[in-house]
């Protein structure tokens, strides 16, 4: 139980310096092991028999062990591009929102398209982290932590468009209901000020719940500096020059934040039925999140924004693009970060691709109903909005739209596609792209022909509008790649609470399963003894 | 060791917080924790790297009662949100918007869904957290280096010195029939 492992062939391969010793080479067909189709058998959700003291080891590794070589070549750069975000928004704010290239007809275009396509990408870590755990999905544990992380650095990167849209940024706080010398109060009939309440409030519960599931895991960073600490007088240093240990400041820092957790299950107790209500109460929330930003569209009359399909379809169309995000941060992750497949498994990776397959479904299915009630619905005008749609001067837009929402994914119907990495990312970034369009395609072909002939125009982007978009990727990746330095990247505790050798009832009470070779765990059996207090 | 009243201290006059025990298998401790559920010890705990799956059951845990704070704070939330939109909209600064009423119900039921979750996530968080104790960064327990192992893969058993079943004998006898390693004297 020391921190560094007495055997050495264990150490090499914690360090990633090599392979884990393969026990038995997993059975034909099953991929790297978890692609078991045999209903009978439950697919490890921890590849290579890890032990507990292993999966501390190795995710506490991440970010206690000096970076890999790549880091900060790759933090250098999108640290750059987020720092151009801020010049730009800078100039942005200073000259005036006309440095878009917003005018009188289109006066909603990729700020707003950003908008959307960042809150979008959000919830996916929410779908993960609350609705699958409300549906008991085990395999969630491994993806939760990042996911939720990437939700949060997702609403950073929206919140900041309306912020700066608004033009008078200075004037931001008239958004929130506060006395002002006007003595007039914000209008709560609007739903643009409902998107206000509704974001504000995604990013706090995201944060709090984020941050409480933390809480264990950052306590065992914290006992693990303590006892560096306590191990030897001398560690690596901050710097050459300041005399302080790098531990000594993990050991605050990380003390800090676990509020001084001591694991005891009379807390566990009382931490699950918080986690348990978090996840019930963010379901309905991530529900209501998109619905309200597609009532910012319908609730206009505007002719292509005024539907009531527009809820659904952009709650879903949220997941869908934000799983394509997940598995563009996470199928690099695994690559280059050592031992990171045995927690992130080829199923993983097809569970997701699954829910692409069908949230892609879903949206393709609202796509052609939108067409199939702007005919049937027998409004002209609605009519032409769809048809300019496809086939106006954004039809490249339009079919970009399609090609990449629905056609793309539909290749998840193989297995082979569902179940290789490559081809997940790329689909990933198809869906990405696709999604981001979807929402320009709403936005502008709407905008840019409303009723009367006067309102017309096209919209051309400057370059303050590319390189604030641009940027806002920079602002995301900077955060995720902190994220993986210096916070744990898998919900260790949930992921240890998952492996066989969790179940306290793992010698078994003659019932016949053979858990440690199932995978099972935890299964709630009902002894007489174990019910109830003294007897 | 001796004591004075209720309070034990060690040989060099520290008072004593407890005895620890370390059991290395979730099952293990699970069974060890039905133990001292039944000889009656209420000031004790397990400590584990990750809930344990029926735990709260091996140690006859009553079941909290923080969902039912967070339903209340949270639909307070929800009352104060709906209170807040009317007053502003129909009582402070009464507006004709769009022609709807000064208190236009439907419009105001996203804010007051987002204000009721809101709330009932700072209960769930805080409320836990206090419910538990914490923040509490102290503790002679996170003093013992061997503890520090419990957020990793240790399964510890702790039992304080105030409970009233307490003496150092017969608890150290408990904890070794029920399969504790490395019996230890918890100073405060």
């Amino acid at each position: 139980m020391t921190s560094i492992h007495p055997d050495q062939i264990t150490a090499e391969r914690l360090a990633g310096l090599s392979r884990g010793p393969v026990t038995a080479l997993p059975a034909p067909g099953t991929g790297d092991g978890s692609l078991i189709d045999d209903p009978a058998v439950r697919a490890p959700l921890v590849l290579n028999n890890r032990s507990f003291k292993e999966v501390t080891d190795i995710i506490c590794g991440y970010t206690e062990n000096p970076p890999p070589r790549w880091w900060f070549p790759v933090f250098g750069a999108v640290s750059t591009l987020a720092g151009l975000q801020t010049l730009f928004i800078l100039y942005l704010i200073i000259t005036g929102i006309g440095a878009w290239g917003l005018n009188n007809q289109v006066d909603w275009a990729w700020d707003i398209t950003n908008f959307v396509f960042w809150i979008g990408i959000g919830h996916a870590g929410t779908l993960i982290s609350a609705i699958l755990c409300l549906l008991k999905q085990k395999w969630r544990t491994a993806v939760n932590r990042s996911a939720e992380a990437m939700t949060i650095f997702a609403v950073v990167c929206a919140a900041t468009f309306p912020g700066i849209h608004i033009g008078r940024q200075w004037m931001a706080w008239f958004l929130a209901p506060i006395p002002n010398y006007n003595a007039i109060w914000p209008n709560f009939r609007s739903p643009l000020l409902w998107d206000v309440f509704a974001i504000s409030t995604y990013g706090t519960v995201s944060f709090l719940f984020w941050y409480m599931g933390m809480i264990p895991d950052l306590a065992t960073l914290r006992d693990r500096a303590h006892q560096r600490m306590l191990k030897s007088a001398d560690g690596p240093k901050l710097l050459p020059f300041v005399p302080i240990r790098v531990d000594a400041i993990r050991a605050f820092v990380y003390g800090l934040l676990s509020v001084g957790w001591r694991a005891s299950s009379r807390h566990w107790h009382r931490y699950e039925a918080a986690y348990l209500v978090l996840a019930g109460i963010s379901t309905p929330l991530v529900l209501s999140v998109h619905s309200i930003v597609s009532f910012d569209f319908a609730t206009s009359i505007l002719p292509g924004w005024h539907t009531t399909i527009f809820p659904p379809y952009f709650v879903a169309g949220a997941i869908f693009g934000g799983f394509a995000m997940v598995l563009l941060l996470l199928i690099p992750a695994r690559e280059l970060y050592p031992n990171m497949k045995d927690f992130i498994t080829l199923r993983h990776l097809e569970n997701m691709a699954k829910i692409i397959l069908t949230t892609g479904m879903i949206v393709g299915f609202a796509y052609s109903m939108e067409f199939f009630i702007a005919w049937y619905g027998g409004n002209k005008y609605e009519l032409y909005a769809f048809q300019n749609r496809a086939f106006g001067p954004y039809w490249w837009a339009y079919w970009s739209m399609i090609s990449c929402n629905v056609l793309s994914p539909q290749v998840f119907w193989m297995r082979w596609a569902r179940t290789s990495p490559i081809a997940i990312f790329v689909v990933s970034i198809f869906v990405t792209i696709g999604m981001w369009f979807e929402r320009f395609v709403i936005i502008v072909t709407s905008l840019h022909r409303a009723y009367l002939p006067g309102e017309w125009g096209m919209f051309h982007p400057t370059l303050v509008d590319i390189m604030i978009f641009v940027g806002s990727f920079g602002v995301f990746l900077t955060l995720f790649l902190i994220f993986l330095r210096v916070l744990p990247v898998f919900a260790m505790a949930e992921l240890k609470a998952v492996l066989p050798q969790a179940s306290p009832h793992e010698h078994g009470h003659g019932d016949g399963h053979d858990h440690a070779h199932t995978g099972d765990h935890a299964k709630p059996h009902t002894h007489g003894h174990s019910k109830g207090g003294k007897h | 060791m001796s004591k004075s009243g209720r309070l034990y201290t060690t040989e060099a006059g520290v008072p004593v917080h407890g005895m620890m025990a370390e059991f290395t298998t979730p099952a293990a401790v699970y069974h060890a924790a039905e133990k001292f559920r039944d000889a009656g010890y209420t000031h004790w705990d397990v400590h584990t790297p990750f809930p344990i799956h029926g735990m709260e059951d091996a140690m006859g845990i009553k079941r909290t009662k923080l969902p039912m704070l967070i339903a209340v704070i949270g639909l307070t939330g929800a009352g104060l949100g709906l209170l807040m939109q009317w007053w502003m909209s129909a009582v402070d600064y009464p507006m004709v918007t769009q022609g709807k009423p000064f208190f236009s119900g439907q419009a105001f039921v996203p804010i007051t869904f987002e204000l009721g979750i809101l709330f009932s996530a700072f209960t769930a968080l805080i409320g836990m957290l206090a419910m538990n104790g914490l923040p509490r960064h102290h503790h002679p327990l996170l003093k013992k280096e061997r503890f520090l192992n419990t957020s990793q893969d240790l399964f510890i058993i702790s039992v304080e010195a105030r409970d009233a079943k307490f003496n150092p004998d017969e608890t150290r006898r408990l904890l070794e029939a029920a399969g504790g390693a490395n019996i230890d004297l918890v100073e405060e």
